[in-house]
């Protein structure tokens, strides 16, 4: 038995830790991969080798080379890097290889040495190159941070979602910090790096100084940071030899320890196993290694899922083996089988060797409908490996608009994607799509195109209401829309133009396009506008005041207010303001000037078209009931009663009411009578009606 | 907090649970403190589903309003730019952005489109150099908005201009994509039916959006049995006419927005004993009306004629249920009297409301004026002189009434009539632009794209062949106890409501003839089931429609579909959806343009 315990050493109370060979590698590497910029994927994932990286000392001449080998040391890929020196490399969650640049250009392989894109890490990079780089793992995905050679640094929480944040300078700094690390806390990625004695944190808003509890004194320097997988912890390792372990909030101590050892480490790590309440770092020398830990306390990791697991098999293309383990833990097909047979689709786009009738369908047959599956990722794998053909092909089975449109604009397909963004109803789409062909076409191909969809020609014609009010006009102009013209030109009179001829010009535009849209009615409207817009000028010349923009009626009545009665009748005669219309509108002016005398005059002028009532009406709105009566003799008998009780004249109207024998108009001066005065009268109707009764 | 969302037939609280959760989650997603920036049209709708105490609860201490140059002091971490998808507010947002850079990178900003993100917008944002400026860029599908146990709206202002009059049909898909939330959370409906092209087009989308979405079985037991999507082009005449019923004339006279009026506050005073009517409040009175409150849910779809005598009646139950504290003796009884204390108060304050509400409202219809407009309206709609030019109109514009009253009239007029002889329409026109102004030239000519306003082609009109097929003019109409729908607007019918009824019973088929004549297809579509979410009704069991109007619903409408759902051998119970709720002069007035 005591084989199993002999070769574990003792960390404290209760945790041991020993070395043990887990299995020896397949490689045939031993002293070189000092001289290899190293990284491996977390969970046991590839490793990624850059051999000869780029040296400062060395001839150009030696080409660094990129090998990839799996955790156990199988190589998986190699090839000859032709791009420009690379500072670091790591591997995002995805298992792609960030191969960080020198100027601050990120290029991304797959586990196969498969090139997948690049992305630069901005401008301020570029011009002060990348002195160092960290990759680093949080709930979002994974970030890279980035020292540039002006001491600062930039951030990406996300690379998988690129969002570039410079980080605030920090004061004084005049060399390269003598370590760093990122941290996450809340959710968000801060640095943290030593300058001397100092410690500093950056967030994205501020620098702060920041001290650890509890650290032993005399350090001058901090000469390494590691900051623990799930972020809690952190150590770091002082020009003293002294090691302080912590939480990574830097609010509490969890222990120290002083190796005696002066010598910077190449590395330092923490180091734990799931579920173990043990913690503890590994710090590496030359030819040293060492274990420092401390008391207990819970730690949870998170184990890798299934569905990290079956990512992994896909990534090393062992389809069959995934697909028969989702069947057999019975995963969803959403969950599992369709997005494998996705994975699947989008290796088999890359076999050049096929036809592209030949894949399209090969992959149709397996995938079918199968839930989850979606067609354009694969399309734009296809389009990806240079296929366009095929990937439009493979578009044709994606149900999703939204998918279709955007990798049919990046294939330059324009005019189909036109056609996929109509048919889904999608109008942010069309829009889209229809800027997209704006840039792309001459202005003749974009208005045939638009000419022949009619759904994105009006689409278009109200974005140019808003944004382009001249291409509206050639727009109408070549579907010879006079109407639409018409309104066009009359929009302009009021809104572009400020002297009245300009405005006169417009309307005549205006009237023109109605002639030619066969519009009589608003051709003729607007030449009368013209016209009133003229008058109303001189008015203002003459008479000063305001009339321009007022209706013809309003300046009829302004004009009868200012005392110019004449130029009123003028102006009504010239525009035929009809009869009635012109009654009501005098009598409105008098009674507001209360020119009751010329109110009357106008009354006795000839028989009034709108009878007398309105008067009488108009004159009690003013409160002259004396005025009023005038009028109420003259009402007609069918608006008597109304005009009579009007003025007060409960009496009479009752009088006139069973005179009429009418039952409305008894009713109606019933109800008018109030208190004792009108008794009498309330008296009297009730025998008219009684009497009518018995009849 | 929304118990009158669940009253109805179907749960509606689940829709606004639902996007509660939406709206809290996108919160959290900003960690720290937020300031909420509202583009202003946004505030009324999102009353409806979440209030302020809510945004506390997740960190939001500021709000403002979203306007040009420098956004106010915040001391928060988190700046969010609520906003439609405009492209006049990306512009706004930008300046927003770009001066508060010039303070310092001190904040985080986001922004959430209500109701999609739009790639416009976001590329008009990079054009102005501020994408990259936010964190999180998403968006609030809040397409249908809960108002009460029966009533979803769009609150979308423009929904009807854009799709009659401007060929955009923006708002059309969001409407699909809303009714694609309710199938996720009450099952997927089995048969659509519907009238217009408008309706067309909805029920093509959900078709398509259900295949985008082939991989997610809806397993939730249908909720809905039937969807009937209706243009409003299909009934322009209704909208048109006033409306009756108390709700109605509410909306009418004071305008109801986002479930809320503002009256004038001299009937509201609080009447104190000895206090001589002085200190009158000058801050208009306002009220939430809903199904929330038992007197309201009571009569807001009554005949206003019928009001007073509820009224009434129930000013005499509460009197009595306070006169009864002298018959409680013992101390149990004393107990169980000031137990119903609050509930009995609570309807005091609410009938006190109502009885003042329903006399301003008398002050109106009791008017020569509202008399002869209406008696010119239910001339019209019953056919009588339909043809000439009528001389109340032509007083109403001699005395310059307000426009939009003119515009409803000759509007209804021109429906009535299929159309007014070229004459009649000229010299409206003419009478129009000489009295009120040239420049409403383009609201008249906006007016007759819309249909609303037309010259009457081929000299034929088919409205009297409506009107008799469908039954929209009833002489003996019941006010008080009403046995049809007409009731809603004293004698007509409305049309609308009139295809829903008889889509239930007995089917379109009847009256194919009329179905041809109003504009746009009449379609029927099937959503097949899965077996085992198949609905076998009981005997009795009514089934629920679904009714969706494109284009707006006036609350006289939704009254005779509610008075539908309760006959008790009605065989179908309604909830009714809309893009806006409105009324005939909010509607006009979407139309109208204004060149200055």
């Amino acid at each position: 038995m005591d084989c199993y315990t002999a070769n574990w050493n003792p960390l404290g109370d209760s945790a041991f830790y020993r070395k043990y060979e887990l299995y020896s590698m397949d490689w045939d590497l031993k002293e070189e991969l000092r001289d290899c910029l190293v990284a491996a994927a977390p969970y046991g994932g590839p490793i990624a080798l850059l051999r000869n990286p780029w040296r400062k000392e060395k001839a150009t001449s030696i080409r660094p080379v990129l090998e990839i080998y799996s955790a156990s040391g199988l190589p998986l890929a190699s090839l000859l890097w032709k791009s420009g020196p690379v500072v670091s490399l790591g591997w995002s969650a995805e298992e792609e290889l960030l191969c960080v640049q020198e100027d601050g250009v990120v290029l991304v392989y797959g586990l196969h040495g498969d090139f997948r894109r690049h992305f630069s890490m901005g401008n301020e990079v570029l011009q002060n190159r990348v002195l160092d780089a960290r990759i680093f793992h949080t709930e979002f995905g994974s970030g890279l941070a980035i020292l540039t050679g002006a001491h600062r640094f930039t951030l990406s929480a996300n690379v998988g979602d690129l969002k570039l944040r410079r980080m605030p300078e920090v004061p004084g700094l005049q060399s390269a910090p003598s370590c760093w690390t990122t941290l996450c806390q809340d959710r968000v990625a801060h640095i943290l790096l030593a300058v001397g004695p100092d410690l500093y944190l950056l967030d994205h808003a501020a620098c702060s100084a920041v001290t650890l509890p509890g650290l032993a004194l005399g350090v001058s320097s901090f000469l390494q940071m590691a900051v623990s997988f799930t972020y809690r912890h952190l150590a770091l390792f002082t020009d003293t030899g002294y090691i302080w372990m912590g939480t990574s909030s830097l609010k509490e101590k969890l222990c120290e320890f002083n190796c005696n050892i002066r010598a910077p480490p190449k590395q330092m790590v923490w180091c734990s196993r799931p579920r173990s309440k043990e913690r503890a770092v590994v710090v590496a020398w030359e030819r040293r290694l060492m274990v420092v830990g401390d008391a207990p306390e819970s730690i949870q990791y998170k184990q890798l899922t299934i569905q990290v697991l079956l990512d992994r098999l896909v990534l090393r293309r062992l389809y069959p083996l995934a697909i028969q383990i989702c069947e057999y833990l019975r995963l969803p097909e959403v969950q599992g089988v369709s997005r494998i047979l996705a994975h699947w689709a989008c290796y088999k786009v890359q076999q050049k060797d096929v036809s592209d009738e030949d894949v399209a369908r090969a992959i149709n047959q397996k995938l079918g409908d199968t839930p989850g599956v979606s067609y354009s990722d694969i399309a734009a794998r296809a389009y990806g490996c240079g296929r366009t053909e095929l990937a439009i092909k493979l578009l044709e089975y994606e149900p999703r608009s939204g998918e279709q449109v955007p990798l049919l604009l990046k294939m330059k397909r324009s005019k189909l994607a036109l056609s996929k963004a109509i048919e889904s109803g999608d109008t942010d789409l069309v829009f889209t799509v229809l800027l997209h062909l704006k840039n792309e076409l001459n202005r003749g191909d974009f208005f045939m195109t638009l000419r022949n969809q009619p759904m994105a020609l009006s689409l278009y014609r109200q974005f140019c209401k808003h944004q382009e009010l001249e291409t509206l006009k050639d727009l109408y102009n070549q579907d010879d829309n006079h109407q639409e013209l018409g309104s066009f030109h009359i929009r302009a009179s009021y809104a572009a133009e400020e002297r009245i001829e300009g405005r006169v010009a417009a309307l005549q535009t205006a009237a023109d396009a109605f002639y030619k849209a066969k519009n009589e009615f608003a051709a003729k409207a607007t030449e009368d506008q013209m016209r009133l817009l003229r008058l109303q000028r001189r008015l203002e010349d003459e008479l000063g005041g305001h009339f321009v923009d007022l209706s013809l009626h309003d300046t009829v009545t302004t004009l009868i207010l200012g005392g110019h009665s004449k130029r009123a009748e003028q102006l009504a005669r010239d525009f035929r303001i009809p009869d009635k219309r012109l009654w009501w509108l005098k009598l409105t002016a008098l009674a507001d000037l209360e020119d009751w005398e010329e109110l009357e005059k106008f009354s006795k002028s000839k028989k009034s078209p709108i009878g007398y009532l309105p008067f009488v009406e108009i004159c009690m709105k003013q409160h002259n009931k004396y005025e009023a009566k005038k009028y109420a003799s003259r009402v007609g008998p069918e608006q008597k009663v109304k005009a009579l009780l009007l003025v007060g004249d409960v009496a009479q109207a009752a009088d006139v009411a069973i005179e009429h024998r009418n039952e409305a108009e008894l009713s109606l001066v019933l109800s008018h009578c109030t208190g004792a005065t009108d008794g009498a009268t309330a008296d009297k109707i009730q025998r008219a009606r009684a009497q009518a009764q018995k009849k | 907090m929304a118990a009158h969302l669940s009253y109805g037939r179907v749960n509606l609280n689940v829709l606004r649970e639902a996007v509660r959760r939406e709206l809290r989650e996108f919160l959290d997603k900003c960690a720290g403190s937020k300031a909420i920036v509202w583009d202003e049209y946004l505030t009324g709708p999102f009353g409806l589903i979440a209030q302020y105490s809510l945004l506390k609860e997740h960190e939001v201490e500021k709000m403002f309003t979203l306007k040009g140059s420098r956004l106010p002091a915040a001391d928060v971490k988190n700046i969010i730019f609520f906003v439609r998808p405009r492209l006049e507010l990306m512009d706004i947002i930008a300046e927003n952005v770009l001066s508060e850079d010039r303070r310092g990178p001190t904040r985080d900003f986001h922004i959430l489109f209500v109701p999609r993100r739009s790639l416009l917008c976001e590329q008009r944002l990079k054009d102005l150099g501020v994408l990259g400026s936010f964190i999180h860029r998403e968006e609030y599908s809040l397409d249908l908005i809960p108002f009460d146990g029966d009533l979803l709206s769009m609150e979308s202002e423009g929904a009807f201009k854009e799709c009659y009059l401007e060929s955009d049909q923006t708002s059309l898909y969001h409407a699909a994509k809303g009714l694609m939330t309710l199938q996720a959370l009450y099952g997927t409906i089995p048969q659509i039916f519907g009238k217009g092209e408008c309706a067309r087009q909805v029920a093509n989308m959900m078709i398509r959006m259900k295949r985008e979405f082939t991989g997610s079985q809806n397993s939730i037991f249908p909720v809905f049995d039937n969807l009937l999507l209706l243009d409003r082009n299909v009934d322009l005449l209704t909208p048109l006419a006033t409306q009756l019923t108390y709700e109605g004339l509410i909306d009418e006279i004071y305008g109801i927005q986002n479930s809320y009026v503002k009256l004038p506050p001299e009937k509201f005073a609080p009447k104190k004993q000895g206090d001589g009517g002085k200190d009158l409040p000058t801050e208009a009175k306002k009220l939430q009306l809903n199904s929330a409150e038992e007197l309201y849910a009571e009569i807001r779809d009554k005949n206003f004629n019928a009001v007073g005598s509820v009224l009434s009646k129930r000013a005499k139950v509460i009197s009595a249920a306070f006169e009864e504290r002298h018959n409680a003796k013992t101390v149990g009884e004393i107990k169980q009297f000031v137990s119903q204390l609050p509930h009995m108060q609570a309807a005091r304050g609410s009938l006190a409301n109502h009885t003042s509400i329903a006399e301003l409202i008398k002050d109106v219809t009791t008017s020569e004026d509202f008399f002869d407009k209406l008696t010119v309206e239910q001339e019209f709609m019953s056919g009588v002189d339909t043809d000439k030019v009528n001389s109340y109109i032509e007083d109403c514009i001699a005395q310059k009434h307000p426009l939009i009253k003119v515009l409803r009239l000759v509007c209804l007029q021109s429906v009535c009539n299929s159309g007014l002889k070229q004459k009649v329409l000229d010299y409206y026109k003419r009478e129009i632009l000489q009295t009120y102004g040239y420049e409403h030239i383009l609201t008249l000519y906006n007016l007759e794209k819309a249909g609303l306003l037309k010259p009457q082609t081929g000299g034929r009109n088919n409205y009297p062949t409506i009107r008799k097929t469908l039954r929209l003019w009833m002489d003996d109409v019941n006010e008080q106890n009403p046995t049809d729908i007409s009731y809603v607007y004293s004698g007509y019918a409305p049309l609308s409501v009139r295809l829903a009824q008889l889509l239930s019973r007995p089917g379109w088929r009847s009256i194919e003839e009329v179905l041809r004549i109003l504009p746009g297809p009449h379609f029927e579509e099937r959503q097949p089931l899965p077996t085992g979410l198949q609905k076998k009704r009981q005997p009795g069991e009514n089934r629920v429609t679904l009714i969706f109007f494109l284009g707006g619903v006036t609350f006289a409408e939704i009254a005779a579909l509610r008075f539908l759902s309760q006959l008790e051998d009605g065989g179908t119970e309604y909830v009714i959806a809309t893009t806006k709720l409105m009324n005939g002069s909010s509607w006009i007035e979407s139309l109208m343009e204004k060149p200055f």
